[in-house]
């Protein structure tokens, strides 16, 4: 069990990690979406640093699983994640929404390595994400499919169309991640169109369901394990109980930081808060300091895994 | 008194349906989820009996708004312009361009404006498409002044429209007594040598090349076609006859637009050379609004080497 304690505080390391490149990028650009980005940092951490078998030298290995970000706008959390792992260069972080960057206000296959599908207006990569997974089934490839939707872009239809596909092409290879943070832009998803019970809804139309706190990781590692080992012919939708804004006080549940970028006082406080965060009296002492280091730590666990 | 003054036109839009809402207990909002960017949160707070917010799913928003067209209500269907075009343009064509029903569709992110946001976000393709769809209007005002004179227009004319607002900040041209009819082009200078037809936040550059050239001996007819359908045909034949030359300057791109609308004018029933300025047929990209105009040639100093180049000068 000591094995997944480290994994976890691993990545909640990577997690804080990813969330203050995200408001770096989001802060120097001075345009961008922090709060969605800070509400799936944790599932985006495990997802890239722990459970999907990806090649960052290699982003278009034919058969690595692949990741579908249908709420476009908070890409700069998975752009933190890409450029982590080494799909480009620690640089480009600093050019978010510039003219020429690989880094488009909201994410671009063509010219950022690591993006499987453009996105960036609502309730079309989930689609998109079916027909990945139904090319997997019918090349006989394992792998799997991950597909973070928002709550708000629940509204779109096209978004039940999909969930409708993917039960009818028995896409157990699917992962859908909803990251139900309450909020969308006009007000909260209860103020402006009520999804009610997203897990039951799923379950009607077919899912295999897991509700769990989108910020607590060993639940998020647990899920995605049993998302991994469930081969039963259906689709799995992961509802992630989030918070807009998690990790940074001040942006935390706050509807006016969906889409705004942070001035110089926020920014720093913000980096400071992340900083601190999570790091208890015990963990300080155990856990090595450095993203290096951890990744060493890393390397051992999975070799011991293997 | 305004003049100069920066001032994105969503803010006009947001402004003028107030006092629309006012007037006209029939006037509502359609809101898709994003009132704050496209500045309808006035409306919302004030007239709350005649808003509606389905949520981030424009198709049905169409279809609502059509329904609540058949009552005799005015329904503005508000979002971004390539949402408001492309995302939802079935529902318009059906269901409310071919019963001809008074739904207007109000969008802010016009053309080039939502520049930061990238090519996802960025409407190019919005005025050609729904000008395709009969009975459909358009329309792209220029400023602050100009949006605020055909938002009241729109509300007070029968029959379905798209008008189209920019993200961005862009100067005021218009003196606050100037007036606006849909579908007729605002002379704003005369002269024999070139005429200069632009729309939306393209005015001021045509406007600005005008200056330059005059500055040169060169005579402009400067005209700004706030509606390009029904497109002021008259305006385009008088020009074309009295310079024998048209520069055309749209955010949008080369077809299907501005560009494409005059010349359909004139290669039928005119003898003048048309020259099109506006976006390359390309997607754009993250940049500064500015940026994306210049990668275009959507500037001053080529509205004028266009200019020359057609004068021979
Ligand atoms: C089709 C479409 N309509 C509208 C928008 C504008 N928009 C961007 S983010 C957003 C709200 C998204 O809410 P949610 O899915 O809950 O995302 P999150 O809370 O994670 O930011 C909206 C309406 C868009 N990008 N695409
Ligand atoms: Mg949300």
């Amino acid at each position: 069990m000591k094995s997944m304690e480290k994994r976890v505080a691993y990545l909640r390391e990577r997690a804080k990690e990813l969330r203050k490149s995200a408001l770096t990028m989001i802060y120097e650009a001075q345009s961008g979406h922090p709060g969605g980005a800070f509400s799936i940092a944790d599932i985006v951490a495990a997802l890239y640093f722990d459970e999907m078998n990806i090649r960052p030298e290699d982003p278009q290995w034919a058969d690595r699983d692949r990741f579908v970000l249908s709420k476009g706008h908070v890409c700069p959390i998975v752009y933190a994640a890409l450029g982590h792992k080494g799909y480009f260069g620690q640089e480009h972080l600093h050019t978010l929404r510039q003219e020429g960057a690989i880094l488009q206000g909201h994410p671009c296959m063509k010219k950022c390595p690591g993006i499987d599908i453009s996105t960036g207006s609502l309730g079309q990569g989930l689609s998109c994400a079916v027909g990945m997974a139904i090319a997997g089934k019918r090349d006989k490839k394992d792998y799997r499919v991950f597909a973070v939707v928002g709550d708000g872009e629940c509204n779109e239809g096209q978004i039940w169309e999909a969930i409708m596909s993917a039960y009818t092409y028995k896409l157990d290879n699917l992962v859908l991640v909803i990251d139900n943070n309450r909020l969308q832009i006009d007000g909260t998803c209860d103020e402006i169109m009520p999804n009610i019970d997203l897990t039951r809804k799923l379950e009607a139309f077919g899912f295999e369901t897991f509700d769990i706190d989108g910020h607590d990781m060993e639940e998020i590692l647990a899920t995605l394990a049993k998302c991994k080992a469930s081969k039963n012919g259906r689709p799995k939708c992961i509802n992630a109980h989030t918070i807009k804004g998690k990790g940074v006080s001040f942006m935390e549940d706050e509807l006016a930081w969906h889409g705004i970028a942070p001035n110089q006082e926020q920014y720093e406080q913000g980096m400071k808060e992340l900083r601190e965060a999570w790091c208890s009296e015990e963990n300080e002492e155990e856990d090595p300091t450095t993203v290096e280091e951890y990744l060493e730590g890393m390397k051992e666990l999975e070799g011991g895994a293997k | 008194m305004m003049a100069g003054k920066l001032i994105a036109t969503r803010e006009g839009f947001g402004e003028e349906i107030v006092t629309m809402g006012k007037q006209n207990k029939d006037v509502y909002v359609v809101d898709i989820d994003i009132g704050k960017s496209c500045k309808t949160v006035k409306f919302r707070c004030e007239l709350p009996e005649q808003y509606i917010n389905v949520g981030i799913a424009e198709q049905n928003g169409a279809g609502v708004a059509a329904g609540l067209a058949t009552t005799g209500k005015i329904p503005f269907v508000v979002t971004y312009a390539v949402f408001g075009s492309l995302r939802m343009v079935e529902q318009i064509r059906q269901e409310i361009c071919y019963p001809n029903l008074n739904v207007k569709i109000a969008c802010s992110h016009g053309g080039l404006t939502p520049a930061n946001d990238g090519a996802s976000h960025q409407a190019i393709e919005d005025m050609g498409v729904l000008r395709t769809i009969p009975n459909m209007t358009v329309i792209m005002p220029a400023d602050y002044v100009a949006t605020k004179k055909l938002v009241k227009a729109a509300a007070e004319t029968y029959g379905p429209m798209f008008l189209r607002f920019t993200r961005d900040a862009v100067p005021v041209i218009y003196d606050e007594d100037q007036e606006f009819e849909i579908g007729k082009a605002v002379k704003i200078s005369e002269g024999k040598d070139i005429a200069i037809i632009a729309n939306g936040d393209t005015v001021r550059l045509g406007l600005e090349a005008k200056n330059l050239l005059e500055a040169e001996g060169v005579g402009v007819t400067l005209l700004d076609m706030h509606t390009i359908k029904p497109l002021d045909v008259d305006a385009v034949l008088e020009a074309a006859a009295k310079t024998g030359r048209i520069i055309t300057v749209e955010d949008h791109n080369i077809i299907n637009g501005l560009g494409s609308a005059v010349c359909e004018v004139v290669s039928e029933e005119a003898n003048a050379k048309v020259k099109r300025i506006g976006v390359q047929d390309q997607f754009g990209m993250s940049a500064p609004y500015e940026r994306l105009l210049a990668m275009n040639g959507i500037t001053v100093e080529n509205i004028v080497a266009t200019a020359k180049e057609m004068l021979g000068r």
